[in-house]
């Protein structure tokens, strides 16, 4: 496999101490525990992670850490394509966990890599990959400090598969959590919605349209920090991965039992995704993001916590978009465009696109 | 953006829902044929809007509703079978045949795809000659001609391993039957635009004299939706039987002349089974004589497989506003979005799943008020 011509990927970035052995491509004897792996190990995963913890080498990493509480999170990530418009698959496995973290109000610290290959995978995309888990890893600040290889026999796997674990430090103080949702509590969103889901479908096989449309991937525990600074009391941040925001606001509205209104005109929905959704007739509402936080937060703070996010860079876009409500528990409701109601219902399974 | 936001402006919504208010005197009842339609009324609240004496009945017209049951067994028996890549538009996989759903299938080993369009089945079918691709052909007039195309074009370059599940329907003969049976309550129809904007407006006027129904053909955008009610209802008032065309940017009486000759050649008019509903004559479109090779179910040998539909799901009399959806035993109960026994609990405009979502709102809603 090679990446599409135009990739935003660049392979001559990559550059290697020593030769990699012959092989073009993932052969079983990679996750032999043999020389070959010890060559991937030696020339692709160290030269890319460079740290003190990785380079012992050892069965595990050893870190030291301060008191206080770690959070703690893993995801695996199965993306097809392995490269799209805004990252590919290794800046999503870390932005994913590293967000995830950040969700819980956590400085993200140190990162796990576990990586399935597949038999015939090639050398010179798996290069490109970690390379792009290298800057995204720089980007967020924080280091992989212990991974893991295995090969699959060829059809036995989808080229790559990746799992990334990652353990951050939760400021004294903070408090976040979906129960923590609360009546009168302001909505706010980090910017347009529904970027990282189109990207996907438009470079999917069998989708041909010609757009612009790119990945918000992105890391968030900056944003998280910049807002943690003027609205400590922050009592819900989530980012609304797979489902989008109509299942990440159903989420917490059912894990506090308290109720949502959501302006529908004010949620942010860039124009090419919102022509996309309507050309395939998918809601932008349920589609997936991978660089946007929704956050939940008292109203007294919510002035300051809007301000700080419009003044980072991740969140220009930011805007509030409605407020939690003791009227209908664990139910989302929209304000149309023409001022009626809508119920936002969680989606069952996959958004399928609809016929008509 | 160009020809969207326009017809989306909430100030002239509430205008022409005042215009509405202002003109009814007595109840109505207004079917809306499409499921388009039913959709943008459910995704922007439009029957919200209206004065409560204006009732929407949400016809037949989702095609993934109306897909008889035995046209999904037969589609899970074929898309089953090794060598077969499958085709669909998404919304069919969620649909529930008998015991499963061709996202079952899939699981189970079947190489059933999502695809956007019947021309990309036929491209699948260029790329692996080596397998059978068929493709599930369902829908009204407005989904015919790309499915016809499909067709014509697989004839012409010869690809002998390209097939179409066909199970088309068509609107003018469900609107007959719908005025026809004897429990009918609806009073008046908002035609569907797009199915118009291939087959034009010709085939109405007939229906609307012979009984006494106005039929106003109406667009998909919120604007578009509260002008076609409004027009019904001045007609109705008015005790006009005619035929209006609200959605004049898109439709013209004559309506696509090539799509109509493309289909014209491709498919011959027969009976077609409802699902929920029954056999309505002469309410379908099946593949020519000179096409029939193209027929999976010819090709699969699946014309044995019979089914008949569940003895609970009153979804025929739903989709035929004879009764409310909560007023049918399984509702909420055996028939959940979850757990579907009809297909109008599986899409979420479905007129089922609509009122499971929004019923549980305005239950809360009114106990506060």
């Amino acid at each position: 496999m090679t990446p599409p011509a135009g990739s935003h990927i660049d392979l001559e970035r990559w550059s290697c101490p020593l030769p990699l052995s012959d092989y073009p491509a993932i052969v079983m004897g990679h996750g032999g525990g043999g020389t070959l792996s010890a060559d991937l190990v030696d020339h692709l995963f160290r030269p890319a992670f460079a740290n003190a913890a990785l380079d012992t080498l050892s069965d595990s990493a050893v870190l030291a850490r301060p008191g206080g509480r770690v959070a703690v999170s893993t995801d695996s990530f199965v993306v097809k394509p392995h490269l799209f418009p805004g990252g590919s698959i290794g800046s999503l496995a870390v932005n994913g966990t590293v967000n995830d973290l950040a969700m819980s109000g956590a400085i993200p610290r140190y990162l796990t890599a576990g990586f399935i290959l597949e038999e015939g995978f090639s050398v010179a995309t798996l290069a490109a990959i970690v390379g792009d888990m290298a800057a995204a890893a720089r980007a967020a600040g924080v280091i992989v400090v212990t991974g893991d290889t295995k090969v699959v026999e060829r059809g036995h796997g989808d080229g790559i598969y990746i799992n990334t674990a990652g353990l951050g430090d939760v400021p004294p103080g903070v408090q976040i959590a979906p129960q923590r949702a609360a009546p009168r509590d302001v909505i706010l969103v980090s910017g347009p919605v529904g970027d990282h889901g189109m990207a996907i479908m438009s470079v999917r096989e069998g989708l041909e349209f010609d757009s612009a449309i790119e990945s918000d991937c992105a890391p968030l525990n900056g944003l998280v920090q910049s807002m943690l600074a003027v609205a400590p009391d922050l009592h819900v941040l989530r980012d609304p991965t797979r489902g989008g925001l109509a299942s990440a606001l159903n989420e917490i509205a059912r894990q506090a039992g308290v109720g949502m209104v959501i302006e529908e005109d004010a949620v942010p929905v860039r124009p090419a995704v919102r022509s996309a959704c309507e050309l395939l007739g998918l809601d932008p509402f349920f589609v997936a993001n991978e660089g946007k936080l929704v956050a939940i937060v008292p109203p007294s703070q919510a002035d300051a916590c809007l301000a700080a996010m419009r003044a980072h860079p991740l969140g220009t876009a930011s805007a509030r978009i409605g407020l939690v409500t003791d009227r209908h528990p664990a139910m989302v409701v929209a304000r149309t465009g023409l001022g009626a109601n809508r119920v936002v219902t969680m989606q069952i399974g996959e958004q399928l696109p609809r016929i008509c | 953006m160009k020809y969207l936001s326009e017809f989306r402006d909430g100030s002239i919504a509430r205008r022409l829902a005042d215009e509405i208010h202002r003109v009814v005197t007595r109840p109505w009842a207004i079917m809306e044929v499409c499921g388009g339609q039913t959709h943008s009324i459910m995704r922007n609240g439009i029957d919200q809007l209206l004065p409560p004496s204006i009732e929407l009945i949400h016809g037949p017209g989702c095609p993934v509703c109306v897909t008889p049951l035995e046209m999904i067994d037969r589609a899970l028996a074929i898309a089953a079978q090794p060598g077969v890549i499958f085709t669909s538009f998404g919304d069919m996989l969620r649909v529930p045949g008998s015991t499963r759903d061709l996202f079952r299938v899939k699981s189970e080993g079947g190489d059933v795809r999502i695809v956007y369009s019947p021309l990309d089945a036929v491209a699948l079918a260029r790329q692996h000659p080596d397998r059978q691709v068929v493709f599930f052909g369902i829908g009204f007039e407005t989904t015919a001609p790309a499915n016809a195309m499909a067709v014509h074009l697989a004839r012409r370059e010869g690809l002998r391993n390209f097939s179409m599940l066909v199970s088309h329907v068509l609107v003018p003969p469900a609107i007959d039957a719908i005025m026809r049976a004897p429990n009918n309550r609806v009073q008046a129809f908002l035609a569907a635009g797009h199915v118009c904007s291939v087959m034009g407006t010709w085939q109405y006027p007939s229906l609307a004299a012979q009984h006494r129904v106005p039929i106003v053909v109406t667009g998909f955008e919120p604007l578009d939706v509260l002008e076609g009610i409004r027009r019904a209802v001045r007609h109705l008032e008015a005790g006009e039987h005619v035929v209006d065309n609200a959605y004049e940017r898109v439709v013209t009486v004559e309506g696509n002349r090539p799509a109509q000759s493309l289909l014209d050649e491709v498919f011959e008019v027969t009976d077609r089974v409802w699902r929920g509903i029954g056999t309505i004559p002469q309410s379908g479109w099946s593949l020519r004589e000179a096409y029939r090779d193209f027929d999976a179910v010819s090709r699969f040998d699946v014309a044995g497989i019979r089914t008949s539909e569940s003895t609970l799901c009153r979804a025929g009399d739903v989709l035929r506003g004879v009764i409310k959806p909560n007023a049918c035993a399984a509702f909420g109960k055996a028939c959940t979005p979850r757990t579907p026994l009809g297909a109008t609990m599986v899409s979420s405009e479905g007129a089922c799943a609509a009122y499971y979502n929004y019923g549980r709102f305005a239950t809360l809603e009114a106990a506060r008020a």
